[in-house]
Formats: C-alpha cells, sequence, structure tokens
C-alpha cells in the first residue's frame, strides 16, 4: 500500500537570537545599522541556531493511528506544526496525500463576544470546514457539546468546561482523511473527556489516519497502534505502539542503580534497594502492567530473633499506600551474613504516579533496628489502563480490579 | 469480565474504549473485543495533493489557495464587523454620529470660522465626502497594519494563507465605508445636489481605495510582525498623510507650480476623484491614473514581499 503521509529528510532551524522573547523593533534596527553597519552583519551571522528537527523521515500508511513521543523539547510540536503548515520545514519535503486538518488546540479562534451559535460557524471555517458542511452538522455538534439552552449566550459568560466541551465539539466533526492532534484530550471534567477519547476512537476507527501527540502515554497506548519516539529532534525508534513505549520507559530510566546504604555496625542494616522489572533490569519508570521487583540487600551483624523486616510506600501526595511485612524473615537469620531478599509487587496494583519506599527492620516493642526513608523513587506510567482518560486526576492509590456481579 | 490479565492491559483497554464509544455515539452493534479496526481502502491521488518543503526566495502568490478559504475571508470579515458593532454600546449608531461629529466640528471651525474654500459645494457636504472615503482608508490600513499581531493565537495555532488577515481587516471596514455612505446619500439629498453620469467611476474609485489600503495595510502588517514599534508609528504616519491629503480643503488651493508633487500622493486622485464623481465636477484623470498605478504597484509589490516574509510569521509573531 502507498503511504498518505511521506516525510522525507524533514529538518526545521530555529534561530535563537540574542534577546529571546522580545521583539526588535524598526527604530533600533535602524539605528543600529547607521551607528555600525558592519557589525549588525556579524552578529547575524553569530547568531545561533538550534535544529528542532533533524533529517527525519517516515511514512504513515493510510488508516493508521500513530503516536509521537517523547521528552519535552523532542521536536514533537515541531513535527507537528512543519505538518500542519503552520511553519515551515528549513530542508527537506513532505508529500501529503490526503486532505489534512490540524488540532493544535481546540477553541482556536473563538471570540468571547460572539454566541455558542456564531462561534460555531467561525471556528468551522477556521478549521477549514465549508459553510454547508457546518449547517449540516450543526445539531450534531450542538448535541455533543450538551449546550443547547446556551447556544445564543455570548461564550464569555460559559464556564470553561461549557466552553471547552463547545470547541471540543466543533473540532471532533472535522472530517478530513488525515487528523493532526496535540493534547486536546486535556480538556473539561473526566466525564467529558471520556466522551472525547470516544470520539477520537470512533474517528480512528472510520479508517482515518491520526497523528497524535501528547505526554499521556495512556492515552496515546489507548488510541494509537503505532509510535514515533522523537528525541533531541530524529527519530530514535519507531514500531508498535507496545515496543516504543517499553523502549521509552526503559530509556527514561536510565542507568539508575537504586539506593546504597552505608555498611554500619548496626546489628542489622539494610544496605542495598534496587528496583527491577520482570526480567531483571534495573529501572525507574514502570509500565502499569508491569511487574515491579524489589531487590533488598541486608546486613546482619547480630540476628536479632525477634526482629521483622518490611516496607511502605508512600505516593507523591506523601499518602502510605500500603505497608508489607516479609512472613520468611525469621527464616534467614545467621550471624555475619549478607541477605538478599526480593519483594514483587503484583501487576496493575498500584495506579500510576510517583512513589517512593521507607525499608525497615524493626523488633517489635523494643525498637526499630534500622531504616531508610523515602528512597527509590519510582514512576509508574499509564500504558492504556482502564483509568487512563482520567490520566493525572486522584481517582485512588491501588487498581481495585473488583469482582462485579449481577 | 473486569478481572485483569496479566499484561493484557491492552486488549482490555480495547474493549473498554468500544464500551465507552457505545454508551456515547451509540454506535452499531459492538465489535467483539478482539476485532481490529477494519483497515478502509482509502483511494489514493497519485499525485500529492499538498507538498510541504522550503520555499526558495521567488514565491508564487497563492491566491488559488486564497479562493480555496474565501469562505474563512467571509466569516473573518463577518466575526470583526458583528463584534465590533456588538462592544459599542451605541452599536451602528457610532458609525453614524462620528463622522457626523468630525463634519460638523469642522464645518465650524474651518468652513465658518477660517473660511477654507470648499469648491462652490456647502463645506459641510465637501468636507464628509472626503473624511468618509479617508476614514475608510484610515481605519483600514490601521486595521489590517495590526492585524497579524492580533491574530498570533491563530497563525500559531492553525494553517490558512496569511493573507486572509490583513484582508479581513480591510474588508471589515467596507461595511462601515456602506453605512457611512447612505449618510452621504441624505446630505446630498438635503443639499439638493444631482448627480450625473460621473457617478459611474465611483465604484472604480472605491475599488481603488480598498486596493490600496490593502496594498499598505498587508505590507505594514507584516513589518509589524518582526518589529514591533511600527504598530506605533502606524498612526502617526497616517495622521500626516491625511495633512498631506485633500481632506478637509480642496487640492485648488495647492499653488499650480507644486500640484505634480501635490498629485504624486496617491489619495490625491482617489479623495479628488471621489468627490469629482459625486458631485459632477470634471475628473482629473491624470491624477486618477497616477493613483491607479501607484496603487497596482504597491499592490503587487507587497503581496510578493508579505509572501516572502509569511513562513517566517509563526515562529516570530
Amino acid at each position: 500500500m502507498k503511504p498518505i503521509i511521506k516525510v522525507d529528510q524533514l529538518s526545521k532551524q530555529y534561530r535563537i537570537g540574542r534577546r529571546q522573547g522580545s521583539h526588535p523593533t524598526l527604530r533600533e534596527t535602524i539605528a543600529g545599522a547607521v551607528r555600525s553597519p558592519i557589525k549588525g552583519l556579524r552578529e547575524r551571522r553569530r547568531a545561533e541556531t538550534i535544529w528542532a528537527l533533524k533529517e527525519v523521515s517516515f511514512e504513515i500508511m493510510p488508516g493508521e493511528v500513530v503516536g509521537i513521543i517523547g521528552r519535552n523539547g523532542a521536536g514533537k510540536s515541531t513535527l507537528l506544526k512543519v505538518l500542519s503548515r503552520i511553519t515551515e520545514p528549513t530542508t527537506g519535503r513532505i508529500e501529503l496525500y490526503g486532505r489534512i486538518a490540524s488540532l493544535l488546540e481546540v477553541g482556536t479562534g473563538f471570540h468571547p463576544e460572539l454566541t455558542g451559535r456564531e462561534n460555531i460557524y467561525l471556528n468551522g471555517a477556521i478549521l477549514g470546514m465549508k459553510r454547508t458542511e457546518i449547517q449540516s452538522k450543526f445539531d450534531e455538534i450542538v448535541a455533543f457539546a450538551e449546550i443547547d439552552e446556551f447556544l445564543d449566550t455570548p461564550v464569555k459568560h460559559f464556564s470553561s468546561g461549557m466552553y471547552m466541551r463547545l470547541a471540543f465539539a466543533v473540532a471532533a466533526h472535522l472530517e478530513p482523511e488525515i487528523l493532526l492532534i496535540d493534547e486536546v484530550l486535556a480538556v473539561g471534567d473526566a466525564a467529558f473527556q471520556s466522551k472525547c477519547l470516544g470520539k477520537m476512537g470512533e474517528v480512528a476507527k472510520g479508517g482515518r489516519t491520526v497523528v497524535f501527540v501528547s505526554h499521556q502515554m495512556g492515552a496515546i497506548a489507548q488510541l494509537c497502534k503505532k509510535a514515533l519516539l522523537l528525541n533531541h529532534g530524529g527519530i530514535e525508534k519507531q514500531g508498535d505502539i507496545q515496543t516504543v513505549v517499553s523502549y521509552y520507559l526503559n530509556e527514561l530510566s536510565g542507568t539508575h542503580l537504586g539506593f546504597t546504604g552505608k555498611d554500619s555496625d548496626k546489628d542489622i542494616c539494610i544496605t542495598a534497594a534496587q528496583a527491577f522489572d520482570s526480567e531483571g533490569r534495573t529501572k525507574t519508570h514502570f509500565s502499569h502492567d508491569e511487574s515491579i521487583v524489589l531487590g533488598l540487600t541486608y546486613k546482619i551483624n547480630r540476628w536479632r530473633p525477634n526482629s521483622t523486616m518490611g516496607f511502605f510506600v508512600r505516593d507523591h501526595r506523601g499518602r502510605k499506600v500500603f505497608t508489607c511485612n516479609n512472613p520468611e524473615w525469621s527464616r534467614l537469620g545467621q550471624n555475619n551474613k549478607e541477605v538478599r531478599v526480593t519483594a514483587k509487587i503484583p501487576v496493575a496494583f498500584l495506579v500510576p504516579g510517583k512513589y517512593q519506599f521507607t525499608f525497615a527492620v524493626n523488633q517489635p516493642n523494643v525498637g526499630m533496628i534500622d531504616w531508610v526513608e523515602d528512597v527509590l523513587p519510582i514512576t509508574i506510567v499509564d500504558s492504556g489502563s482502564e483509568f487512563s482518560q482520567y490520566e493525572g486526576a486522584d481517582y485512588g492509590c491501588v487498581f481495585a480490579n473488583c469482582e462485579w456481579g449481577s | 469480565m473486569f478481572a485483569l490479565p496479566v499484561n493484557a492491559g491492552k486488549r482490555f483497554s480495547r474493549r473498554q474504549l468500544t464500551l465507552l464509544m457505545e454508551s456515547v455515539v451509540l454506535s452499531e452493534s459492538a465489535p467483539t473485543a478482539q476485532s481490529e479496526p477494519s483497515q478502509v481502502d482509502t483511494y489514493l491521488p497519485d499525485a500529492p495533493l499538498v507538498t510541504i518543503k522550503p520555499s526558495g526566495s521567488w514565491v508564487s502568490l497563492g491566491l488559488h489557495d486564497i479562493w480555496v478559504y474565501r469562505e474563512l475571508l467571509y466569516f473573518l470579515i463577518w466575526r470583526d464587523v458583528k463584534v465590533r458593532y456588538k462592544q459599542a454600546a451605541l452599536g451602528i449608531l457610532w458609525v453614524i454620529l462620528q463622522p457626523l461629529l468630525s463634519t460638523l466640528i469642522l464645518t465650524v471651525f474651518l468652513g465658518k470660522l477660517a473660511r477654507v474654500p470648499s469648491d462652490g459645494l456647502p463645506y459641510a457636504l465637501f468636507v464628509y465626502a472626503g473624511l468618509l472615503p479617508w476614514t475608510f482608508f484610515s481605519a483600514a490600513v490601521t486595521g489590517s497594519g495590526n492585524s497579524l499581531v492580533g491574530s498570533s493565537h491563530l497563525i500559531t495555532k492553525i494553517y490558512f494563507p496569511r493573507m486572509i488577515i490583513p484582508g479581513a481587516a480591510v474588508g471589515a471596514r467596507v461595511v462601515d465605508f456602506g453605512v457611512g455612505f447612505l449618510n452621504l446619500v441624505g446630505m446630498m439629498i438635503y443639499y439638493r445636489v444631482g448627480i450625473t453620469k460621473s457617478i459611474l467611476v465611483l465604484p472604480f474609485i472605491i475599488a481603488l481605495t480598498t486596493l490600496l489600503a490593502l496594498a499598505v495595510g498587508m505590507c505594514a502588517s507584516a513589518v509589524n510582525v518582526k518589529y514591533r514599534d511600527v504598530g506605533v508609528i502606524l498612526p502617526v504616519l497616517i495622521q500626516l498623510w491625511m495633512f498631506a491629503s485633500p481632506v478637509m480643503y480642496p487640492s485648488s488651493i495647492v499653488p499650480g507650480r507644486f500640484e505634480w508633487i501635490y498629485r504624486l500622493n496617491p489619495l490625491t486622485g482617489i479623495l479628488d476623484g471621489f468627490r469629482s464623481s459625486l458631485f459632477g465636477q470634471e475628473i482629473d484623470w491624470a491624477a486618477l491614473a497616477i493613483s491607479t498605478g501607484f496603487t497596482i504597484a504597491l499592490l503587487v509589490y507587497s503581496a510578493y514581499s508579505f509572501r516572502r516574509m509569511e513562513k517566517y510569521f509563526a515562529d516570530i509573531v
């Protein structure tokens, strides 16, 4: 099959001026040119440049839903801006074999003084819809946005939720062959978000080609089947979504060695703690459906027969999520020995977020033998959970997986 | 069914999505969890619809693109007009009152007290017939000069031919001009000034004014993106331009030996022509020809330089 989007050796260079953020004035430029005509030229040549995109080539087939992921500054937004013709590439070429529409923002061009009805027409036209097209979809848009009674109210009187709903409703009814979407799912309340996600899914199923940029790994994983990982303006990895997402998580983790404690003269001391995935790689970023194995090393100088060993987990809000003691501990007792234990946190148990561990060896009713507090930070990333549309919201600490009956 | 099998997050989520969509859009029968989204065989054209590549130093005007986006031009004009008439408490009344009040003041101070000549016409009618096209021109130039900077939220978020923005700003003022013109008709009836067949030139002169405003505005708007003080300088220049044009006085007061210099101002031909065609006076074809030539040359230059500057608008606006 022939690709619908063909990107060939695409590069985009930005010039970073001396004074970023402020605009030069005509007065200064003229005055500068008059005062020292040569200096101006030299400075121009010296101006720093960065390559936001560097020799990016890829192809997207019709009907594919492709997610673009990468760290901040990896070039995701630039790629989308070049694809949607907002800015011109420096070199390279893109061929598009279909009508394209881009949604870099919802509600582009909304005017607060205009009514809901008027803004639907205006926004539709800005997104590239024909007037007849808007007319035929008008009722559907209004119904989707759930704003019937406020249709003739200026949108400045809308609540922010209503505003976003209306904005998304117009965008959701675009029917191009290629749709470029940037972070627009982060709108409105949770219920509306899930509705948007549903609509997006429907768009993707309708054979439309979708290119989707998001920081929300969950949304990407749910909607896309393929992904493209950008890093420093180049493509680092492309392929099916699971491969790329797990590659990305591994990469984010880097080579993190975990916690290493000092070898002290305490009766029992905690010397190391690491987090592994099921294949034994040390990581800091885990997918929510991945098991996390904690590897803990203890040095026993003098065995304390009644001691217990365990750990607890705190989330980024400081809440203690659970505490877990090792029932096998008493079996391990022996003087002058290094003991290594593992603890496996079940798959899809902790919800996506950031966590820290506190490890302790304790003798009940006597006192703490050794403990290390809030170490081994890990991040659990949503890679398509049932709650991915609520990403960022607080929906609890754990996935309950209740068995429902009826 | 909600029990999460180990390492099956993907399959689970797709099923979840299906459920979600069912409840939302009441789609046809729910596909099973394993069904893949059907690959639709899309017909693809042999040649790309759009090719994106760096533009060279020679650019086309992209008139076809503007034609494709003509509805957007219409909606932006409609928005400008609607918002302006909505925001002002007096609404449309203000558009009528403003030039009438100016006319009143000028008639008292310049017409009656300073006795500025008015080519044999009542001064009020004379000055209104100058203020109307002048106000249109200056408002259109100022409006379009600031239009690109004012639309940065559009430019950085979506593609469309950028020329539409200054174009729409000029277009919106045409509506004001139309309203003001009704006033003029009323005044001509009041002063019993009849029309002659030279009125046929009027549409051409109005079109010429619009194009000149577009040419100046387009150029100013593009430069304004790069040098922000243009927005401040522009009104001052326009003010000066007014004093150098036959708005409040007739061009007949300019001494004969300076007449040719005075005619080099493209607005001389336009404003004089506007009055002459309305009031049946002799039209100064030479001045009008200079205005036309100047307008066309500036329009072509503005359009091409706009197209060349357009590519970095989104990066610096």
